[in-house]
């Protein structure tokens, strides 16, 4: 691959805390459209990864480089180009739909019309038309998640991170989930996605999973269940957690 | 700016969908006005008192008249023997009781000299020591309306004055107080709870991942609460005016400028204790703690600050309060101008900066 194809390039990242190493020499890529899982179990280190590609963190040392920009010195580029929806449920909840939309859409500076029309577009497409004006905390979680999503990706990021994104949603929704997030690959973004769900890993195009803060596997799910001679990921996740 | 405008105005949101936020930030203010006004005066009235009068002379019954005349006292009944004081005070129905010596005014008229015993339920000192003073105020002017007519070979005749409050009005002493307060109150603790309700609900995450700069977020939530909080100074002086007759004798425009510089810091405090606080909920307990009562106690507020043990007096140096109480009290009692008050305003100035530099090295160590 030629590295102006790479999303996200990572080279010994190392991330301590204290005498605690969070991050241990993490050295991967994810290409352009891609979905990349970034599995492991809680505490594995998943966490600290993604805030430090999202610029929320610096790294202790390594080389980073997001949507083509350093994490170092050019966070400003990097947080344009980027959409984040984190573990913790990220909408206000005393905002209504349409708020909630309209003020994320400001932040990444959306013109009035282009917002807009876009917002009619996205609420059409998730059927919450008829709820534009109703308070978030008024609506079910599942669908919450989705317009969590939305709103990540509603300024057209070059590459979304999404941290736990399915955690307590039904498995009906998390599969409605998927395919939104598998639609938006199709219009160019990229998916950085992290998960302890080993199922949802089997819908990534790579994964890389963590043990103690340092990245034991990392390929396409099929060969994984081969390496390891596996019916599934659990079992893959399993044997790695027992080595 | 757009893009902050958008900001601003979802802050705004927040705070007009929350009926909590509502009653604290223009509830409060009203409440507590009103309460400090009417209710915590320094001054007594319809003070209950009682009368043991053993002389029942032309005199003594006089003197009870004027008591009971003066405004301050009314009358709690009359009694036949000392050992019904105690069941008096006991049972609250009295607060004083004066007595009358048998042959009051005989030995007045024939002695020159004659005694009234003042017994006061001291468990509250202070009105005890009021009512106290009152009384003696009141019998003193009836007796020497008596003596008019004896010759008194010299007299001196202290007559006091009470510059700046003529009338030793209590609401004089709570209006710039609690403008020192429920600023701060208001300011800081609003502040700190909205920044750590967003860190609580992971939504400070987002913001942070955004191409929102860290200090276009924080000025972004402060800013309402510059509007609110002015308003509320307003209103405090207005109250002030309308309802109590506090006046502003010194520049207006001085005086919001000043508030304007308070805010500012309370605001600055806010944020840094939002830096430090990891829940609402602890948000809420440094500021109530570390802010409010320290306000109260410390501030000569309540507590005049000479009278204080020595560390508390140095103590009291470092809350923002009492320079700004000093402000007001100049601008809106003295009439004073910024000739008189610049070292407050530039010690409230230095302490704002101080709180600055502190949240953002706070907040740069919290993203490393």
């Amino acid at each position: 691959m030629i590295q102006g194809e790479h999303m996200i390039e990572v080279r010994d990242l190392v991330k301590k805390f204290g005498s605690f190493t969070a991050n241990d020499r993490l050295t991967f890529y994810v290409n352009k459209g891609e979905i990349f899982g970034f599995l492991g179990a809680n505490g594995a280190g998943k966490t600290t990864a993604i805030r430090i590609l999202c610029g929320l963190s610096y790294p202790t040392s390594g080389y980073i480089r997001v949507a083509g920009h350093d994490v170092y010195r050019e966070r400003e580029k990097i947080k344009k180009k980027i959409g984040y929806m984190s573990q913790k449920f990220s909408l206000y909840e005393d905002l209504t739909v349409s708020e909630n939309i309209r003020l994320y859409a400001g932040i990444y500076r959306l013109g009035r019309k282009q917002i807009l029309k876009r917002e009619e577009q996205l609420l059409e497409r998730l059927g919450m038309t008829q709820i534009r004006n109703r308070l978030i905390g008024q609506i079910p979680l599942g669908w919450k998640q989705k317009l969590a999503f939305s709103v990540a990706i509603f300024h057209q990021p070059a590459v979304v991170f999404l941290d736990e994104p399915t955690g307590g949603v039904d498995p009906i929704t998390r599969r409605q989930f998927w395919e939104m997030i598998h639609d938006a690959t199709e219009e160019g973004i990229t998916v950085f996605v992290t998960t302890h769900y080993m199922d949802e890993a089997e819908y990534c195009d790579r994964v890389s999973i963590m043990v103690e803060g340092r990245i034991d596997a990392l390929d396409t799910p099929a060969a994984l269940k081969r390496q390891f001679q596996s019916e599934n990921m659990n079992e893959v996740f399993l044997k790695l957690a027992r080595r | 700016m757009n893009r902050f405008f958008g900001f601003v105005k979802k802050e705004f949101q927040h705070i007009f969908r929350d009926v909590r936020t509502l009653v604290i930030l223009f509830g409060l203010p009203i409440v507590m006005i009103v309460l400090f006004g009417f209710v915590v005066t320094t001054e007594i009235r319809d003070v209950e008192v009682g009368i043991l009068d053993r002389s029942m002379d032309e005199i003594s019954i006089q003197a009870t008249q004027k008591i009971f005349s003066s405004g301050y006292f009314v009358p709690a009944g009359y009694l036949k023997h000392e050992k019904e004081i105690g069941d008096l005070f006991r049972s609250g129905s009295a607060k004083v009781v004066v007595v009358f010596e048998e042959d009051f005014g005989k030995r007045m008229q024939r002695e020159n000299r004659a005694a009234i015993k003042l017994i006061t339920d001291a468990s509250d000192a202070n009105s005890a020591q009021l009512s106290l003073t009152y009384l003696q105020g009141v019998l003193l002017t009836f007796l020497q309306s008596m003596n008019q007519d004896i010759q008194v070979p010299w007299s001196v005749n202290v007559q006091s004055r009470m510059f700046y409050n003529e009338e030793m009005l209590g609401v004089y002493m709570f209006v710039p107080g609690l403008m020192a307060m429920i600023l701060i109150l208001i300011s800081a603790l609003m502040t700190s709870v909205t920044i750590t309700r967003e860190k609580e609900f992971g939504t400070m995450e987002l913001l942070l991942a955004s191409p929102l700069k860290p200090r276009e977020i924080i000025l972004g939530k402060v800013t309402p609460y510059v509007f609110l909080s002015l308003g509320n100074a307003l209103t405090i002086i207005l109250l002030g005016f309308l309802v109590f007759d506090v006046p502003v004798r010194g520049s207006i425009w001085l005086l919001l400028l000043e508030c304007m510089l308070y805010i500012t810091l309370a605001l600055s405090l806010g944020v840094l204790i939002s830096t430090n606080a990891r829940t609402m909920q602890m948000a809420m307990f440094m500021s109530m703690l570390g802010l409010m009562l320290p306000t109260i106690l410390l501030s000569g507020f309540i507590f005049p600050i000479d009278n204080m043990p020595r560390i508390l007096q140095w103590l009291s140096t470092i809350m923002p309060a009492r320079w700004f109480i000093v402000i007001v009290k100049n601008i809106m009692l003295k009439g004073t101008g910024f000739a008189y008050i610049w070292k407050e305003t530039l010690i409230l100035l230095g302490m704002t900066i101080i709180f600055i530099l502190a949240s953002v090295k706070r907040f740069k160590i919290r993203l490393n």
